[in-house]
């Protein structure tokens, strides 16, 4: 299996093997970590209060910790799915866990081995040609509500996918800049609905989709998550319409 | 919760303690006269005044409410019988005058005791009205009100050592104001980028220089300071001086920037010192020093390990303000589970003290706390995941002269006093 380029910032390229083997497990626990990250940000500045202008401060905070994480996974070339690794079931409470994130990069030049995230579904292992209608409908399950947003941005182009968070980003400043009631109907216009294949209409599987969407919004606690989780249920209603246009169309 | 209070603030002589809450309310807290005859109650701090301040307003133009929470209240120096203090929500600031009424005049020729005109007919000789004492009774009046000043929400408000004019900051604009006009201010600092898109830094602090009308700081939320002067231009976007400390390339995450995010900054009463605060810790800059600071303390680095959790539940973002004591020897800041540090510059020794119902009967000495990070734990000892989050003290004041605190614990307000000046342990 090729082992994709570890960012080591302190470290020159002769390490012992241990190291690089331990070095090797935390890649892809690293690489999910940053993954969810980047997700759970994105998250965060789409879930704006409707009625009261949001923390500018917060936004934009939030808003260059994803751009150093897009920096850092174009600079790994890291756009290809990942592959499971299913060390057990570990803890989505990080409080409790380690979180590898939280380390310095000294330490994961160390190689430190850390309990697995796992945020895959069996399913998945192994295969990085499954179309979106298998990745929708096996993530659909209530558990694995993360498992679907990392697929969804993984299975993309990776250009698009650039180019998609840079869009986003750039929406987002516009929508705080000129803050309107048709903000999020302005963010969620832009999905790239080629994630919706026409199977995945026909067979109805959009409202699995819909669903493990919410809740994965409704597993962050956040305390907007009453709010944010009728803003989205709404605007992914809205979102089902456009669809339902397309296919009409 | 409208009573959550968002600001404490003491007056200049620390007679006065002033709070604003999230529902737009200001209580002023008097404090009572010491006297011999009663040793218990000297000192102690009651209700003066209380009255509503802000209320919550829409724009129209972009849909949206504006809330009523009090971010901020200063003082004004007190120039004559009766006391000035600014307060701020995210948009308008105002002046409030508080005044006292103990006297009122009685016996006029033409009025009676209800203030009805009397019958001349029954006026037969002529009375000089005199004063009689009465009910002690505080009047609050807005005196000004400085609106349409700010697109984005002010964070700071600061009075200038010249009594006549002070600041108000936003995320990208700092204002210059006269006390006396408000239709008018003029922009000192804008950092709004042309493109919106381009926009990675804000304004989250700024203070006038204590002694210097023309010096003020403003903090960044990329950890860095501006010392501006106002002889050097008119609008001060090219800083004077410009505080920074380098990144610590091995202490390096994701979350590097948004932790170095300064949240509070304020002068030493001497002039010679800034203080700030970031998540993890508070720190001591000299003015005659911008590579970094000379002294930096930990508030609560066990923190440093959990902070993807804090991020995920918006902790990460939490603004805590920090305090000098009057003769600058003492720092003190607000962290989680209602504790609060403070940091003894001479003797390096710090403590942990909690504000909360059960440590604080009245007269009740502190106990000092301590977190456990894992390894050894001593009986009281509060380890790292059972501190409750949602308790945190962001807003803390020091009387100006006196060992007096005041700690804001969400909706209630401790006050301690430190009546023997003992040494911290």
């Amino acid at each position: 299996m090729f082992v994709r380029g570890l960012k080591r910032k302190c470290f020159d390229g002769e390490e012992d093997i241990e190291g690089t083997l331990a070095g090797i497990k935390a890649i892809p626990s690293y690489n999910l970590q940053r993954q969810s990250l980047l997700d759970m940000s994105l998250v965060k500045l789409q879930l704006c209060h409707m009625l009261v202008e949001p923390n500018l401060c917060r936004s934009v905070l939030i808003a260059n910790t994803v751009r150093q994480i897009q920096e850092e996974m174009t600079q790994d070339g890291t756009w290809q799915m990942i592959n499971t690794q299913s060390t057990g079931q570990a803890s989505l409470d990080c409080l409790v866990s380690t979180d590898i994130l939280c380390r310095s990069s000294r330490e994961q030049a160390e190689g430190k081995h850390v309990p697995g995230y796992s945020t895959f579904n069996k399913d998945f292992e192994g295969d990085q040609a499954q179309d979106s209608l298998e990745t929708m409908s096996t993530a659909s399950s209530v558990q694995a509500p993360r498992n679907l947003q990392n697929n969804v941005w993984e299975m993309e182009n990776p250009q698009e996918n650039k180019g998609n968070f840079q869009k986003s980003l750039d929406q987002i400043f516009e929508t705080l800049e000129n803050k309107s009631p048709n903000s999020v109907e302005d963010l969620f216009s832009e999905v790239d609905n080629s994630y919706y294949d026409l199977d995945t209409m026909l067979t109805g599987m959009m409202s699995n989709t819909k669903m493990g969407h919410c809740d994965g919004l409704e597993t962050f606690t956040s305390p907007t998550t009453a709010t944010s989780s009728s803003n989205c249920k709404s605007d992914l209603n809205e979102l089902d319409h456009i669809v339902e246009i397309l296919v009409e169309s | 919760p409208a009573d959550i209070i968002s600001t404490v603030e003491f007056n200049h002589t620390g007679e006065l303690l002033a709070t604003g809450d999230k529902g737009g309310r200001v209580v002023i807290f008097q404090r009572e006269p010491e006297s011999k005859n009663e040793p218990y109650n000297q000192g102690e701090y009651n209700v003066y005044s209380t009255f509503q301040s802000h209320e919550p307003e829409f724009d129209y133009l972009k849909s949206l409410e504006i809330e009523e929470k009090i971010n901020k209240i200063k003082w004004l120096p007190q120039q004559n019988a009766a006391h000035s203090l600014l307060s701020t929500n995210d948009k308008t600031i105002k002046l409030w005058k508080i005044t006292e009424r103990d006297k009122r005049p009685e016996g006029y020729n033409l009025k009676d005791e209800e203030g009805k005109l009397k019958d001349l007919s029954t006026v037969t000789s002529l009375q000089v009205p005199v004063l009689k004492p009465m009910d002690l009774m505080v009047e609050v009046t807005p005196r000004r009100i400085f609106a349409n000043g700010h697109t984005y929400h002010v964070n700071s408000i600061s009075v200038n050592s010249d009594c006549e004019t002070y600041m108000s900051a936003d995320d990208l604009r700092i204002n210059l104001w006269h006390l006396a006009i408000t239709d008018r201010s003029f922009n000192i600092v804008d950092i709004k980028p042309a493109n919106m898109e381009d926009l990675t830094e804000v304004i989250t602090a700024s203070e006038f220089h204590p002694h210097h009308c023309n010096l003020f700081v403003y903090s960044s939320s990329k950890g860095s300071l501006r010392l501006c002067d106002m002889r050097a231009s008119a609008l001060c976007d090219k800083h004077s001086k410009l505080f920074e400390e380098p990144e610590d390339p091995s202490n390096r995450s994701f979350f590097s920037e948004i932790i170095s995010s300064v949240s509070d900054v304020k002068f030493s009463h001497s002039g010679r010192y800034m203080l700030t605060r970031d998540y993890l810790t508070v720190k001591v800059w000299d003015l005659n020093m911008e590579t970094k600071p000379v002294e930096t303390y930990q508030v609560h680095d066990y923190l440093r390990s959990k902070l993807c959790s804090l991020y995920e539940n918006d902790c990460i973002f939490d603004k805590f303000e920090c305090a000098w004591n009057g003769s600058d020897s003492v720092i003190m800041t607000g962290a989680y589970n209602n504790f609060f540090r403070m940091f003894d510059r001479n003797t390096k020794r710090d403590v942990t003290l909690e504000a909360s119902r059960e440590s604080s009967k009245p007269r009740a000495i502190l106990k000092p706390r301590r977190v456990c990070v894992g390894g050894k734990r001593r009986k009281d000892d509060i380890s790292v995941d059972s501190l409750d989050f949602t308790k945190k003290i962001l807003h803390t004041a020091w009387h100006p002269t006196e060992n007096i605190i005041a700690i804001a614990a969400t909706n209630n307000l401790y006050i301690f006093q430190d009546k023997v000046n003992s040494e911290m342990h």
